[in-house]
């Protein structure tokens, strides 16, 4: 609480999540980092039911969706909200492999998946199986590829897409990833 | 007895003053009454998640004015909030209380369009949207005294603003603030009990909170439906968490509570600006940037390079919309490795079909014009 009787968001660490997951779902969690725990896809939709309908987590409002293309795979990351606890957490769910990926639709536990599964199947190409609709959105029925992955080639000359470094920089690493 | 006539297919746009841009209607009607509604999105589709990946962070922000450009303050403040947690940059004090004022100043601008281009959609035609229309422009005129621009404004900065304001913003600003809330009287008197907005608004494109909820609907949308959810509140940014004012919540979630709930920001908004203008203290507006995140680069014209560190962060706020999110994944290069929109004009898109089957092509149109799209901000 804050001095004058606002709350702050409060933020569910992935480790604490995967925790929570583990006791219902032994075998659920696959990694966890702080940012976010990672969940078998085998076993997404019931971890989410329980995050949905736990009365201690209840986190009823899907805050966004979006797919990251991480090269050797790809992961749906899942930004969830409690409204009535007023509280955050984020998981996570990764394909196996580059070919042919394919995670359950969460849209039987929140219709708000609907839209944005459609965008991350239209712009980087990942199958949720189960959703009611599952068309292009942005692109026309018959785009050849998925704009959003990495290897997805723009521009003249086919450049790969990602910045190494700032235009005019020096070519000596400076720290970071030079 | 009831007569049925064969499935007849209605497009709604996309090139049509209700659907608020280039955005297409699928409506399948049954006589008057719609039994199917499909969205057509895209033709404004620019790719910017796909060209963000390419350019450093600070060469990203113009691009978070041209999703929401009737609301390009909070799209910029947005963006810059997430790559601060990336970064773990803190703003100076000054700053925060610049982006408050700004983001309100902007919620003004932008739910003056809501709602005149509502009435619009309702049938006033031009007269309400004129009147709203003349004193956004007097927003949009302190916007160019603080920054030199009226709709693409690009005046957030990561760790602050661009700049500070003249010295003649701040009795500008006054000014305006004492004159608005005649106006807002003025239109309460013009468009609450007008009879043609109530007749076709009223019990219209029905949302209970526990539908908003699921479908994942944010803004003056989830409010309208008695939820009482806002990010200023529940999660302070900015200078939020020092003003006082109240979530303007709706009861019966049709798309007339929409109309009153945006009206009643409005006048919360005036009630922000009050304060910040009284309480706005003195000081740098632009935070030294951790060295250990901005590389010094041997050419001196080169403009510095932010690096944040391996990470990710989703950085949201309340816009005139609703939940704007930024979700950034840093793989330490000057170039994000995953840009995310979440943007609330496309997500409060999803309940449409729901909202407005069974009504007629008449609600169908108060029902879009009660969203309130930015097609910049659907299509991206």
């Amino acid at each position: 609480m804050l001095s004058n009787g606002l709350s702050v968001t409060k933020i569910i660490t992935g480790l604490d999540i995967a925790h929570r997951i583990e006791q219902m779902f032994p075998a659920a969690v696959e990694d966890a980092l702080p940012e976010a725990a990672t969940v078998t896809p085998a076993q997404l939709l019931d971890a989410c039911s329980f995050l949905r309908d736990d009365p201690e987590l209840k986190f009823e409002f899907l805050s966004s969706l979006t797919a990251v293309d991480r090269l050797e795979y790809f992961e749906v990351v899942y930004h969830l909200t409690s409204i009535r606890l007023n509280q955050m957490t984020a998981i996570k769910v990764k394909t196996t492999g580059r070919e042919n990926p394919r995670v359950p639709s969460v849209t039987p536990i929140w219709p708000g998946a609907n839209l944005q599964e459609r965008e991350a199947y239209d712009l980087m190409g990942i199958v949720f199986v189960g959703h009611p609709d599952l068309r292009r959105v942005f692109l026309w029925d018959g785009f050849d590829g998925w704009p959003l992955r990495k290897d997805y080639l723009i521009g003249p000359g086919g450049r790969f897409p990602g910045l190494e470094r700032f235009p005019g920089e020096s070519p000596e690493p400076l720290g970071g990833r030079g | 007895m009831t007569v049925r006539a064969e499935p007849f297919v209605v497009n709604l746009g996309p090139q049509h003053p209700s659907t608020h841009g280039v955005f297409r209607l699928r409506l399948t009607l049954d006589g008057e009454r719609i039994i199917d509604a499909d969205m057509v999105m895209g033709y404004l589709h620019r790719s910017m998640e796909k060209l963000a990946e390419e350019r450093t962070y600070t060469q990203n922000i113009p691009f978070t004015d041209r999703t929401d450009y009737l609301a390009a303050m909070t799209g910029n403040l947005a963006y810059v909030i997430a790559v601060e947690q990336l970064c773990g940059i803190e703003p100076p004090e000054r700053a925060q209380w610049l982006r408050t004022i700004m983001c309100e100043l902007q919620r003004i601008a932008s739910h003056c369009m809501a709602v005149g281009i509502f009435a619009n959609d309702c049938g006033a035609w031009q007269t309400p949207v004129m009147h709203m229309l003349r004193d956004r422009e007097k927003v949009l005129d302190l916007f160019e005294m603080a920054c030199g621009a009226r709709l693409t404004l690009n005046y957030m900065r990561i760790g602050g603003v661009s700049r500070d304001v003249p010295p003649e913003f701040m009795p500008a600003a006054r000014k305006l603030i004492k004159e608005l809330p005649k106006k807002l009287n003025e239109y309460e008197d013009l468009l609450l009990e007008n009879e043609i907005i109530v007749e076709r608004s009223r019990g219209i494109g029905v949302l209970t909170p526990e539908q908003a909820m699921a479908n994942s609907v944010s803004g003056p949308m989830l409010r309208a439906s008695g939820v009482a959810w806002d990010i200023r509140k529940a999660d302070p940014y900015a200078a939020y968490d020092k003003v006082d004012f109240d979530i303007a919540v709706g009861v019966h979630g049709d798309v007339y509570d929409r109309f009153v709930v945006r009206l009643a920001e409005m006048r919360q908004s005036v009630k922000i600006l009050e304060q910040t203008l009284d309480l706005i203290p003195d000081g740098p507006v632009h935070a030294q940037l951790p060295t250990a995140t901005v590389q010094p680069i041997d050419q001196p014209v080169a403009p510095l390079a932010i690096r944040p560190p391996v990470g990710e962060a989703y950085g949201r706020i309340e816009s005139p919309r609703g939940e704007l999110g930024f979700y950034l994944v840093s793989d330490g290069s000057p170039a994000p490795f995953r840009f995310h929109i979440r943007s609330p004009s496309y997500i409060n898109l999803t309940p449409l079909k729901l909202m407005s089957v069974g009504g007629t092509v008449a609600d169908a149109i108060v029902i879009l014009g009660s969203v309130d799209i930015i097609v910049g901000e659907v299509d991206r």
